[in-house]
């Protein structure tokens, strides 16, 4: 377990540092939430209703903007070689660095989303399901986005083709992460919390592997 | 030497060349009369009048798109596990054929849709699923390109299309899902419409001849793979004899 | 931590696939404890290659690999991982951590969490440089602090490429000294380089493509 927390505590360090990607993902994520309105008008009724889906969406695609680099760096510097040969598997690396990753992007993501949810006028009843559905749901996004991160490695315009890889994979999220909202809005129970929660699940329980055998053939050099 | 010497392809020409016309025969064949009976010996629906007839061509696309992708996951498999250089060729290969079968199931729909919704998209829930497949497999090809080495491409598109198909069932049962959530009073019933025997004979006609169109092109772009690696092979030795 | 400790490496019969091209077969040696093996040959003859196929990092087309440890039990396939330290031509150095930060990263990384860390770097001069974020290092520096990294690791097998590379004239002294401390720790070195180690070792020739 050392090495996983070496390398969990050393990818916080560098996202949270000077040019790492965390504050960036916030940026974004609040960039796009404005954008919509000035995109639609600012009619208060339909924002209530669409801002479970475009926080979602906007939440996916902050967390796309720091996925390339998430082990494109390391293989770039020689990093990965040496985290290759710790005394771990590599599976293992990749749960620490997806974990990271949804420490640094996804976590605060949801944090945020509430403020953001005040500018849409989003009903008192759809906040907590917001922010549930944005906690159980994002470490799937980083969890899937780590295999596109993987097969992307050795591409160096990676960044362009990662979203193209991760997005139709991850349309379940947004599929039952909306419908969380949306259900607590209309006073249905329609299971989607459940369905979002098994697919969270088995992202996070199943993506280590991908992302480790996407890696392993990359390190051939 | 060179590891695609060491696979078998040679006997995968052979057997492919042998089986090739009567791929193309079976399948022209199929089509003709499938066309020709659904077009002019089938009479027109009494609610959807000609338009129905489109089925003939939009159903067994969609059927050829998914089995594309079948095709391509099981090839992706046995190219992981066997490191076999025919079957990374086979996945390759059915990429952009499973790409335009689908792409053929989208249009071929929407034109479908604007007789019967009134609209060209409507979010159909089967459609819809059909246009993500159509970007998994956008998403497949842009892989294959992005990647100079061809022995690491072929892995990586592997394991895309590996996690593709582990996803896909996810991503139709979502969209089902969505869809009842959003379009509750839509008036089709699950399962599609009944069809009735007049139309079976020749959708069943056009099915086989899709699916051996399909079987056919696909050789032919692992036969062509095939010749274009042994191509670079021959000009890597030239260059450095 | 303790690794074990080995006494032989033993490579036979491999052969490398590149791009559907052979870059070398049937290439075999025997290492043991406490031996150097330079590797030479031109650019392209496949030095990188070879130890890349040693850590494990590249599958070898054909051939296998074994490790002989000191009890006798053999090693091959993924175990030997854990045996290998590794000095690549990137160094593998974050800009935004320090110098004191990169170095306990690896260490921490390898288990070595006891190691004294300001004396290594100490002994690689890099003491006064140590808060110094890894972005403002020369090459020269990197390459200590690489190499101090190779021996936190604590690795009985060192697999080195152009360990010299970027290196002055004390720097390229240092390397030698750590090279044969090591063999006489009972390690086992295999290093590709263009230029003489300066040390009493076996040599392999790679042959050109």
């Amino acid at each position: 377990m050392s090495g996983f927390r070496a390398l969990l505590y050393r990818d916080l360090r560098l996202a949270t540092r000077a040019g790492g990607g965390a504050a960036l993902a916030l940026a974004f994520f609040a960039a796009v939430a404005v954008l919509v309105p000035l995109g639609i008008g600012a009619d208060l009724k339909l924002l209530g209703r669409i801002a479970g889906g475009v926080l979602w969406v906007a939440a996916i695609l902050a967390a796309l903007l720091s996925l390339d680099r998430l082990f494109q760096a390391d293989y770039e510097d020689g990093s990965l070689d040496q985290i290759a040969l710790a005394p771990m598997t590599l599976e293992t690396s990749a749960a620490a660095k997806i974990v990271a990753h949804w420490l640094t992007t996804g976590l605060p993501l949801t944090i945020l989303s509430p403020l953001l949810a005040l500018l849409f006028d989003l009903p008192v009843a759809g906040y907590v399901p917001l922010l549930v559905s944005l906690a159980i749901g994002t470490p799937a996004v980083s969890a899937i986005g780590a295999i596109g991160a993987g097969l992307t490695i050795s591409i160096r315009r990676g960044g362009l083709i990662l979203p193209l890889l991760v997005l139709p994979l991850l349309s379940p999220v947004v599929i039952f992460g909306a419908g969380v909202v949306s259900a607590a809005l209309s006073g249905l129970d329609n299971g989607a919390i459940w369905l979002l929660s098994a697919f969270s699940l088995a992202a996070v329980c199943l993506a280590p592997f991908a992302a480790a055998a996407a890696v392993r053939l990359n390190l051939a050099g | 030497m060179n590891i695609f010497e060491l696979a078998n392809p040679k006997r995968f020409m052979r057997f492919s060349a042998a089986l090739l016309p009567w791929f193309w025969a079976i399948a022209i064949l199929c089509l003709g009369a499938g066309l020709f009976i659904g077009l002019f010996r089938v009479p027109p629906d009494y609610q959807q009048g000609q338009t129905v007839k489109i089925m003939f061509i939009h159903v067994p696309a969609a059927w050829v798109g998914m089995m594309a992708y079948a095709s391509m996951a099981v090839a992706s498999l046995f190219g992981l596990v066997n490191r076999h250089p025919l079957a990374d060729a086979a996945a390759k290969a059915a990429a952009p054929l499973g790409a335009v079968f689908t792409a053929l199931a989208l249009i071929t729909g929407s034109l479908w849709g604007k007789p019967m919704w009134g609209a060209y998209w409507v979010w159909d829930a089967r459609l819809t699923s059909f246009l993500i497949l159509f970007f998994l497999y956008l998403g497949y090809m842009a892989l294959w390109t992005a990647i100079e080495d061809e022995t690491r491409a072929a892995r990586a598109c592997a394991i895309l299309a590996l996690v593709g198909a582990v996803n896909l069932p996810i991503i139709k049962y979502s969209v089902d899902w969505w869809n009842t959530l959003h379009q509750g009073e839509s008036i089709f019933v699950k399962g599609g419409p009944l069809i009735a025997p007049v139309f079976l004979w020749p959708l069943f006609l056009m099915a086989f001849g899709y699916t051996f169109l399909f079987l056919a092109l696909w050789m032919v772009r692992i036969r062509t793979e095939i010749l274009a690696r042994r191509a670079r092979t021959l000009q890597l030795r030239m260059g450095t004899a | 931590m303790d690794t074990p400790r080995v006494s032989t490496l033993i490579a036979s019969d491999l052969a490398v696939v590149r791009g559907g091209r052979a870059v070398f077969r049937r290439l075999g040696f025997r290492l043991s404890a406490g031996e150097v093996l330079s590797l030479e040959g031109p650019n392209g003859a496949g030095k990188t290659s070879l130890l890349r196929v040693l850590a494990g990092f590249l599958p070898a087309f054909a051939g296998r690999i074994e490790l002989i440890l000191s009890d006798d039990s053999r090693l091959d396939g993924d175990e030997r991982a854990r045996l290998v330290g590794w000095l690549g031509h990137q160094d593998g150095i974050k800009p935004n951590l320090s110098v004191l930060e990169n170095l306990s990263f690896y260490a921490r990384l390898c288990g070595q969490t006891g190691a004294d860390l300001r004396g290594l770097l100490e002994e690689v001069g890099l003491t006064r440089a140590r808060d110094l974020p890894g972005q403002y290092l020369s090459a020269g520096m990197r390459r200590r602090l690489a190499l101090a990294r190779l021996i936190v690791s604590h690795r009985p097998v060192w697999l080195l490429d152009e360990p010299l590379a970027a290196l002055d004239v004390r720097g390229k002294a240092m390397v030698g000294n750590f090279v044969t401390a090591h063999c006489r720790n009972g390690g086992l070195v295999i290093a590709a380089t263009h230029e003489a180690l300066g040390l009493d070792c076996a040599r392999l020739e790679l042959g050109a493509p």
